[in-house]
C-alpha cells in the first residue's frame, strides 16, 4: 500500500472544516457582505474542545455516546472514500454498503442522542431528520448500485475509478447524488444551517443539548461527512491521473472539493429553503433519476 | 456519435420526467418545446453518416414546428382561454414520477420483447421512444385540463416519431412530412376546440364535460 492511499484521510482531517468556511464566504459575497473568516469553523472547534461539557441529569450513556460514535463512523467512512487515482486504505469488496451505512450509523446515533434528552423539541428535529434521510438513503444506494453495475464491482475505490469515463447514466446518478449531498449535509433546499428559528431547523435542533468537546465532535463529524460525500461526487466526475501522479491527483481532488463548496454556496444564495411538504417531492425526483440510471444500466 | 445519440435519448427521458413532475402549464409547454427541438437535432444526428436532403428537411421541419409553432399555438390558446396556470392532476406529481419510473421499466422490458431490427444508436432508443409515448398517454389520462391532453398528444407523437426515424430506414419524406402536417392541423383544431369549450362552459376541465348527458 502506498502512502498516497492515505491522502484523502489527510485532506479530510485537515481541510474538511474549510468547506463550510468557503460556503459561507460565497454566500456572504453574493449578499454583498464581507462574511466571517474562512477558518471560522476551526476556531469554533478549537474553542469547544477547551470548554467543559454539561450533561443533563435526565440523559443516559446514549447521550454521551452519540457524538463519539458519530465521529468514529464519519472517520471510518473517510477511510473507505478513495483519493483520486488510488484505492482507499480500507477498500474491500462490498465496502459501498459499509460506506452508506456508516453514514447511516452516524445519523442513527445523533438521533438517539437527541431523543435521549427527552426534549420534545429535539424529538421533532429527530423525526424530520429520519424522515428525510429515509428518503435520501435509497437514492444514494440506488445511484451507487447503478454505477456499481456499470463498473462491475462493489468496491468503492474501483467503482469510482471505473466510473470516471463519461456515460449518460453517470450524469443522472451525479444529479441525484448532488441532491443527496445537500440533503445529508443539511444544506439549504432542505435545511438552513444558519437558522435558529425553532420550527425550521432539523440538524441544528438535534445537537442543541451538546456542549463543549461533545459539540466539537459533532461539528467535526458533520464537516467530515460533507467531505466524505463530496469526495465521492468529485471521484465520480474527475478521472484519476495514474498511480504515480499523486501531486496532480491531490491538487485535482482539492480543486474539485472547493468547486463543489463554491457551487453549494451559489445554490444556497439563489434558492430559498423548500417548504417541508415539498422536500419529499425533490427527494423523489432524485430517486427517479437514480432509478432511471439503474434501469438503463440493467438493460 | 453513439454517445451523442445516447445523450439525446437521456435528455428525452429527462424531459418526459419533467413533464410528469412539473405542476404548471407554461414550464410544461417549455419542456415540450425543448423536446421538439431535441428531436429535430436528433433526426440529423442519427443520420449524420448518410445525410440526405430529405432528412435535413424533416429535421428542420420538426425542429421549427415542435420547437416553436406548437408551443406558440398552445401559449396562444392558454392566453385566449384564460386558463389557470396550475395543472390540477388526477394523479399527484410524486405518484406521476413513480409512474414514470414504471413506464421506463415497462418500456425497457417491452423493447426487449419486440422483434425489431436493432436500430442504430444502441438499445436505448426504443425504450426512450416508448417511454415518451407512454408519458404522452399518461398526460392525456391523468390531467384534467383539455390543454394538457393536447400536450400529451404532441408528446405521444414525439415518441412515435423517434421510432419512425430510427428503425425504419427508408420512409419516404412525403409520409414523414404528412405526419407532421397532420399533427399541426390537430394541434390547431384542438386549440380552436379548447377556445370553444372555454367559451361555452367558462372552464376547460374535461372531467366536468360528462355531466352534459341528459
Amino acid at each position: 500500500m502506498h502512502l498516497e492511499a492515505f491522502m484523502n484521510i489527510f485532506f479530510g482531517i485537515v481541510f474538511a472544516p474549510l468547506l463550510a468556511g468557503i460556503i459561507s464566504r460565497v454566500k456572504a459575497r453574493v449578499a454583498g457582505r464581507t462574511g466571517k473568516p474562512l477558518l471560522q469553523l476551526y476556531f469554533d472547534i478549537y474553542k469547544n474542545f477547551r470548554r467543559g461539557a454539561v450533561y443533563s441529569t435526565t440523559t443516559s450513556w446514549l447521550f454521551r455516546a452519540g457524538p463519539i460514535v458519530g465521529l468514529a463512523a464519519a472517520l471510518t467512512a473517510l477511510a473507505i472514500a478513495p483519493p483520486l487515482g488510488s484505492a482507499a486504505p480500507l477498500a474491500f469488496t462490498g465496502d459501498v454498503l459499509l460506506f452508506a451505512y456508516m453514514l447511516g450509523l452516524m445519523r442513527f446515533f445523533t438521533v438517539l442522542a437527541a431523543l435521549d434528552t427527552g426534549s420534545s423539541f429535539e424529538g421533532m428535529g429527530a423525526s424530520r431528520e429520519v424522515f428525510f434521510s429515509a428518503l435520501a438513503e435509497p437514492v444514494l444506494l440506488l445511484g451507487l448500485a447503478a454505477v456499481a453495475r456499470k463498473a462491475g464491482t462493489l468496491q468503492l475505490s474501483e467503482l469510482l475509478a471505473a466510473a470516471s469515463a463519461t456515460s449518460p447514466e453517470l450524469v443522472l446518478v451525479l444529479a441525484a447524488l448532488c441532491i443527496v449531498f445537500l440533503c445529508e449535509n443539511a444544506r439549504i433546499p432542505f435545511d438552513d444551517p444558519n437558522t435558529h428559528l425553532e420550527l425550521t431547523m432539523i440538524h441544528e435542533v438535534m445537537v442543541l443539548d451538546h456542549s463543549g468537546p461533545d459539540f466539537a465532535f459533532i461539528e467535526c463529524g458533520a464537516a467530515l461527512k460533507m467531505w466524505v460525500l463530496g469526495s465521492v461526487i468529485v471521484g465520480l466526475v474527475l478521472p484519476g491521473a495514474g498511480e504515480n501522479a499523486w501531486l496532480v491527483n491531490g491538487a485535482a481532488m482539492l480543486a474539485g472539493m472547493f468547486v463543489l463548496a463554491i457551487s453549494v454556496g451559489t445554490v444556497e444564495s439563489v434558492m430559498a429553503r423548500l417548504r417541508l411538504l415539498r422536500v419529499p417531492q425533490l427527494l423523489m425526483t432524485a430517486g427517479a433519476l437514480s432509478a432511471f440510471a439503474f434501469i438503463l444500466v440493467m438493460r | 456519435m453513439e454517445v451523442l445519440i445516447e445523450t439525446a435519448m437521456m435528455l428525452l427521458i429527462l424531459t418526459d420526467m419533467a413533464l410528469l413532475g412539473l405542476s404548471r402549464l407554461r414550464p410544461c409547454i417549455a419542456a415540450s418545446a425543448f423536446q421538439g427541438m431535441l428531436l429535430g437535432a436528433f433526426t440529423i444526428l442519427a443520420h449524420l453518416h448518410a445525410l440526405a436532403p430529405r432528412i435535413i428537411i424533416i429535421g428542420l421541419a420538426s425542429f421549427a414546428l415542435k420547437g416553436f409553432v406548437f408551443p406558440w399555438l398552445l401559449r396562444r390558446s392558454i392566453r385566449e382561454a384564460d386558463v389557470h396556470a396550475e395543472l390540477e392532476p388526477y394523479v399527484g406529481f410524486s405518484l406521476s414520477i413513480l409512474a414514470g419510473i414504471g413506464m421506463l421499466g415497462a418500456s425497457v422490458w417491452l423493447s426487449g420483447q419486440l422483434p425489431l431490427a436493432a436500430p442504430a444508436g444502441g438499445s436505448v432508443v426504443v425504450p426512450a421512444a416508448l417511454t415518451t409515448f407512454f408519458t404522452g398517454l399518461f398526460l392525456i389520462v391523468a390531467r384534467k385540463k383539455a390543454i394538457t391532453q393536447c400536450l400529451g398528444y404532441i408528446i405521444m407523437e414525439n415518441g412515435i416519431y423517434v421510432i419512425g426515424i430510427m428503425s425504419v430506414v427508408h420512409v419516404p419524406a412525403l409520409v414523414e412530412l404528412g405526419i407532421l402536417l397532420d399533427v399541426s392541423v390537430a394541434v390547431l383544431v384542438m386549440g380552436v376546440a379548447i377556445f370553444h369549450i372555454n367559451r361555452q362552459f367558462d372552464h376547460i376541465d374535461t372531467d366536468q364535460l360528462d355531466s352534459l348527458k341528459g
